[in-house]
């Protein structure tokens, strides 16, 4: 397989670079999430954990049952940072703590 | 912060049944779909579904979702929210929301999480040309939409959806070239094959795609034979001339809301992938959060129902309501799934939740 082939749509990663950073130590999802934004676009790892995972499966022999997916935080989409500013404005719960 | 009694996350089979359920029994439900329109993958569904009559076999997937939208126009204690995605769920039990550029907070007593699932994607060089779609997406121009995606194409995946979108692609006009599966026998119900083959499509069995070849957009695909490694094996290459390919590798459960709210979660190769621990009533490991369809295991639309009937009485037994039959309900729901889940497929799915299965008092709360 060519390693030109795409991963992560989102930040634009290939196999080869995953395979280079895997390479280099980086044995988790989280980790290669960190030095890469992988998993951190618009998908937020939706396309491009599990083709990740096995990359990860492959290098360390490990089954994906015992790999780590990462961390899940919210937002699950993008939004506008104005929104939750408008939301405290009206509500101003938090404003209170 | 809006005062919510019992939100349900997602509008697909098991959201519904599980919104009409639950307000059957008296709660009050809001149901939240970022779609523009209820229904989930029902919508899309122009084939007629197995299973028995209490999970409307026989009927088209679209007439089921408008079966069911039609009980829960008449419902008055449940609220829709359209174009609204639940962006998070948090430890604390909040609910982040977003409607229209609004990002709105509730506080649910109780959830149902009827999330569903992704498409699995695959790794091949040339895999970002345009023409390249996963099966849903093709499902939804074409029967959404009414647009034909492509004049020639190359299915990957013998499972059901697979099978089924081949066979619709076939209903607009398109011509199916082959249909590759990697494994050694057809995934997908073999009344559904049969059905393809007879139209004179070839089903290749341990064959992948190799590449997908064109410029702008697909205009080629190559496919060659599997090895027992899964290895593709050089010298075996078929060229096939198509403007599409469409990937239907099978799906994985959409739990993202259950990692964040702090679920106990397992990775279940016979549940496509991360499933949350739950019990008998479809609770999960912290109270008050049920799920129902596809993110607690990959299984059908018609089992996806009978869970979210199964997650909405839980929910709403959670909070103190009841029926004068919510036993005799519950044993026939149960029962319902039971014999759903029958066969090899069955066993799979039900060694999959047996594995991570709560025992807990909680299970025996409805029966109370």
């Amino acid at each position: 397989m060519k390693d030109n082939t795409i991963i992560c749509r989102c930040s634009d990663l290939t196999q080869g670079d995953i395979r280079e950073l895997i390479a280099k130590g980086y044995r988790t999802f989280d980790e290669l999430k960190r030095i890469s934004r992988i998993g951190m676009g618009p998908c937020q790892g939706r396309t491009c954990m599990q083709l990740v995972l096995r990359e990860l499966s492959i290098a360390t022999g490990k089954p994906i049952s015992e790999l780590a997916p990462g961390t899940f935080r919210p937002p699950v989409k993008s939004i506008k940072l104005g929104e939750i500013l408008e939301a405290i404005e009206e509500g101003g719960e938090e404003a209170h703590g | 912060m809006k005062p919510v009694e019992i939100l349900v996350v997602g509008g697909g089979p098991a959201g519904l049944c599980a919104a009409i359920q639950a307000a059957e029994m008296g709660s009050k439900v809001l149901v939240v779909d970022r779609n523009r329109a209820l229904g989930g993958q029902l919508i899309k569904q122009t084939h007629m579904f197995f299973g028995s009559e209490k999970q409307y076999a026989s009927t088209r997937g679209f007439d089921i979702a408008q079966i069911l939208l039609d009980k829960i126009d008449q419902m008055e204690n449940i609220e829709v929210m359209t174009n609204t995605t639940v962006l998070g769920l948090f430890e604390d039990g909040v609910a982040t929301l977003e409607k229209d550029g609004k990002y709105i907070k509730v506080k649910p007593k109780a959830i149902v999480v009827g999330t569903g699932a992704s498409e699995k994607t695959l790794a091949f060089p040339n895999n970002d040309l345009p023409g390249i779609y996963g099966a849903g997406a093709v499902q939804t121009l074409m029967n959404e939409y009414g647009i034909k995606p492509g004049n020639k194409v190359l299915m990957i995946g013998a499972g059901n959806i697979g099978l089924i979108v081949s066979y619709q692609l076939m209903q607009a006009g398109v011509q199916v070239e082959a249909i590759v599966e990697a494994s050694p026998t057809i995934g997908g119900y073999l009344v559904h094959a049969s059905k393809i083959r007879r139209m004179g499509v070839p089903i290749y069995t341990k064959y992948s795609i190799k590449e997908a070849i064109g410029t702008e957009a697909v205009e080629k695909a190559v496919i060659w034979q599997l090895d027992d490694k899964w290895q593709g094996i050089s010298g075996t290459e078929k060229e096939l001339e198509v403007d599409i390919i469409c990937i239907s590798v099978g799906l994985s459960p959409l739990s993202e809301l259950l990692w964040q709210a702090g679920c106990e979660m397992k990775y279940l190769p016979e549940l496509s992938g991360y499933v949350p621990a739950r019990d008998e009533n479809l609770q999960t490991s912290v109270k008050g959060i049920f799920v129902a369809g596809d993110v607690s295991g990959v299984e059908e639309a018609s089992s996806a129902m009978v869970e979210g009937y199964l997650a909405g009485m839980s929910a709403a037994a959670y909070l103190g309501y009841s029926l004068y039959n919510t036993k005799e309900l519950r044993e026939d729901l149960l029962q319902q799934l039971n014999s759903l889940r029958h066969g090899p497929v069955g066993e799979r799915i039900n060694k999959g939740i047996a594995s991570i299965l709560i025992q807990s008092e909680a299970a025996a709360s409805t029966e109370a």
